[in-house]
């Protein structure tokens, strides 16, 4: 792992590169120091000397690569305002070298996060077991959302099984369309949920993995484990600003074929959106308020 | 109506022409979701052959959903200009084919008998062309479209600006703004999807983009992407300057009620829009669509995505619309599942709005849960401008931050524009070349720099001290 003076530095190297010309010493040093903030919170392993500098780890925001612009402080301040790949100038009618980059690394993470699986490693580590959907490989699972609703028969043996039965609370984790989102944030919005309901002496069913899950086969989990709220931490389609942003769905008294309206979401869990802690401590209050009125989705008044 | 045929030996027998239809289709992993594709390639090619001896008129008499139940089916149905319909009714999908791609047949006669048409017969025929036949055909239709500007005029290639935000932030979304025009995009339109859909953010957002319409005095529309009585209400009760208004669409009426719309609500909003637009119209409406919608709100009544999707194009015309496109990736891999079939899609989709006779773009993407990438969308883009497109996207660097897709990038509508020789529309290409983003249709070293939108406001406040 690399320090935090060291991720200035590499941030002020890629910055030193790219074409700032017109920029006086000044406005180029806050553009630095903006741009170091920000890459804090990235720590990456494998920084050393000799290595060039990781371009997925540069802030679009803070990057400013239009040549002689006419006035580029007003801009470089209304561009802080989105997330938007804006300020990045152009190589004729196309895209400069360093952006065109960018993308290809951002497009990179996020295939990868729906084309790869959950590193069973990992699903061990949590000590959750591992049952499937109906689903036999990804394909299946990109291209049939019906049976990615419904879990196969050893999943509902083995939910039957293992699960205790009638809880208040069931939660549990699937992959979704994110494995990264799941490896990112999973661990530690559940065990801020856990800590939040313990607070509020609710007690919850056992936890378990989903393979190949989408959201609907929560309804077929709360009917086999009979729980008063499911709760499904589950990977969100990736886009290109992050590949690990995670959702939470929670029901009250879910039932197979039920109205999306009657879920509750919250959405954009990362280390960029709503922080995992944060996130978890929320879900609780929110399946706290749950039990309380009995209801869920568009039917639950928060 | 012959739904038997025999093919390398076996033979083969339909039992309805809804499964000829969706049979015939290039393979589309939506139409395996539905259980209604053919089994194999074979079988695939059986379909065709059996729908080349159909003839237009058969087609007019099974439409997708019935006229009795659907008001999709009625409005196509009723439009029909009976004359027209009657010189071609007895040709087979396979002749009519021939006749559109026949070098007698000039892109006029074809926009003339595409009165005459309804979707089923515009689907059978896209079913039975390649994706060069489609290109070819397509290319020979012109249709344009007056708003504020004229679109689609031969020679021209436009792009909507598409300056979508997380949070719908005013500095932010304007930042966009700026940008896209300084490297040529918004000669289509001016047109944010919004994330908060109530009127009073949308009317905000239109008047925004009105004064900084009116300030640089861009020759262009504007429009804010909400639910169409959203759009009216902005309008009605925050009197917001619209150009034009919004709203996709399905192609049957059960499709529409998913999104929450009928015609005659369609209908109010076009008069409201004649009545209190800002635009000069005459065409005032824009539409998206897209494979599958159908589908995803069990809305197909068991057809194919295919003529689904032609029927949203026959709906959409009773409107006169300035824009049609299809949002042709946007709904992921169960419906296209890769890059060859978004590709055909896009062209198929495109095609069959030239041939109903609607003003067509097309957003060439992508989402990340499919096996598809920015160079298969290129190469979709390229394809497009080959067959005369009016439209693509423009969206900074192509990565849409608010719809967590990829679309074109503001640079891609330059680039195809230099390629083949294309300019924007002619007003909005003189006030790039006034603005000096571009000269003799060719971005200069200043275009994409948005800062100049800010230099001169600044300029102006510092003579105002």
């Amino acid at each position: 792992m690399v320090d935090e003076k060291q991720l200035r530095s590499i941030i002020e190297q890629v910055l030193g590169e790219m074409e700032l010309p017109d920029i006086n010493r000044e406005e180029r040093h806050e553009i630095h120091a903006a741009a170091a903030d920000t890459a804090v919170s990235y720590k990456e392993e494998g920084a050393e000397e000799g290595v060039l500098p990781d371009i997925s780890q540069v802030n679009v925001r803070t990057q400013y690569l239009v040549e002689n612009p006419r006035n580029k402080e007003a801009f470089y301040e209304m561009k802080q305002y989105s997330p938007a790949r804006l300020g990045i100038g152009k190589a004729g009618a196309r895209y400069k070298t360093l952006p065109y980059l960018q993308f290809r690394a951002a497009h990179s993470a996020a295939q990868d996060s729906v084309f790869s699986d959950v590193d069973p490693e990992w699903i061990k580590k949590m000590d959750l077991f591992c049952v499937q959907t109906r689903c036999e490989n990804k394909d299946m699972y990109l291209t049939r959302p019906d049976l990615g609703r419904r879990l196969n028969e050893q999943g509902v043996l083995a939910v039957k099984e293992k699960c205790r039965k009638n809880p208040q609370v069931q939660i549990y984790i699937s992959d979704g369309l994110s494995s990264a989102a799941v490896m990112a944030n999973a661990a530690d919005v559940l065990l801020s949920i856990q800590q939040g309901l313990k607070s509020f002496n609710i007690e919850t069913g056992t936890p378990f993995f989903v393979k190949y899950g989408r959201v609907g086969v929560m309804d077929e989990i709360t009917q086999l484990t009979e729980a008063l709220v499911t709760c499904v931490l589950i990977g969100e389609r990736p886009g290109l600003l992050t590949a690990e942003s995670m959702s939470a769905y929670i029901t009250y008294k879910g039932t197979i074929g039920m109205p999306e309206a009657h879920r509750t979401v919250v959405s954009n869990i990362h280390r960029f959106g709503t922080i995992p802690a944060e996130a978890g401590a929320h879900i609780a209050e929110i399946i706290k308020i749950m039990l309380e009125k009995k209801a869920s989705g568009t039917q639950l008044k928060m | 109506m012959k739904l038997k045929t025999t093919l390398l030996g076996h033979t083969y027998e339909f039992k309805s022409l809804r499964e000829v239809m969706a049979k015939a289709n290039e393979e589309k992993s939506g139409d395996k979701l539905a259980q209604i594709a053919a089994e194999n390639a074979e079988e695939r090619v059986a379909a065709k052959a059996v729908l080349a001896e159909v003839t237009l008129e058969e087609l007019r008499n099974h439409p997708a959903v019935p006229y009795e139940e659907d008001e999709v089916t009625r409005i196509i149905q009723d439009d029909l200009n009976e004359t027209i319909y009657k010189e071609h009714k007895n040709m087979t999908v396979g002749e009519f084919r021939e006749w559109i791609l026949d070098e007698k047949t000039t892109g006029d006669r074809i926009s003339r008998a595409s009165r005459g048409l309804t979707s089923e017969m515009v689907a059978a025929v896209c079913k039975l062309m390649g994706n060069l036949d489609l290109i070819y055909g397509a290319k020979k239709i012109c249709v344009t479209a007056r708003c504020n500007t004229t679109i689609g005029l031969p020679g021209t290639f436009s792009a909507r600006l598409q300056p979508n935000h997380t949070t719908d932030d005013p500095k932010g979304i304007m930042a966009s703004v700026m940008e896209g025009f300084s490297l040529g995009c918004g000669d289509a339109v001016l047109g944010l999807n919004p994330v908060d859909d109530t009127a009073e953010s949308v009317a905000r957002i239109l008047k925004s983009f009105d004064e900084f319409k009116r300030k640089w005095e861009i020759p262009t529309q504007t429009c804010v992407l909400a639910h169409v009585l959203t759009q009216m209400e902005a309008i009605q009760k925050y009197q917001a300057p619209a150009d034009l208004m919004f709203q996709s669409i399905a192609g049957s009426q059960k499709g529409n009620e998913a999104f929450g719309i009928t015609g005659a609500m369609l209908e109010e909003g076009r008069d409201l829009m004649r009545k209190e637009g800002t635009a000069s119209g005459p065409n005032v409406m824009y539409f998206e669509t897209g494979q599958g919608s159908e589908l995803s709100s069990d809305a197909h009544n068991g057809w194919d995505q295919l003529t689904m999707e032609a029927r949203c194009y026959g709906f959409a015309r009773h409107y006169q619309p300035f824009l049609v496109n299809t949002v042709v990736g946007f709904i992921g891999p169960e419906y296209l599942y890769d890059s060859r079939q978004v590709i055909r899609a896009g062209l198929e989709d495109h095609f069959m709005g030239k041939l109903s006779g609607v003003s067509m773009g097309c957003d060439a993407c992508y989402t990340n849960h499919m096996k598809a990438d920015q160079n298969d969308i290129e190469n979709l883009a390229s394809l497009l401008v080959a067959a005369g497109c009016n439209y693509i996207m423009g969206v900074p660097q192509a990565d849409d931050c608010m719809l967590m897709y990829q679309s074109t990038g503001y640079h891609e509508a330059a680039a195809l524009r230099e390629i083949f020789g294309l300019r924007p529309i002619p007003e909005f290409d003189q006030w790039l070349e006034k603005m000096g983003f571009s000269r003799d249709g060719k971005l200069t070293p200043l275009a994409g720099d948005a800062s100049v939108f800010l230099d001169e406001q600044m300029r102006r406040q510092e003579d105002g001290r």
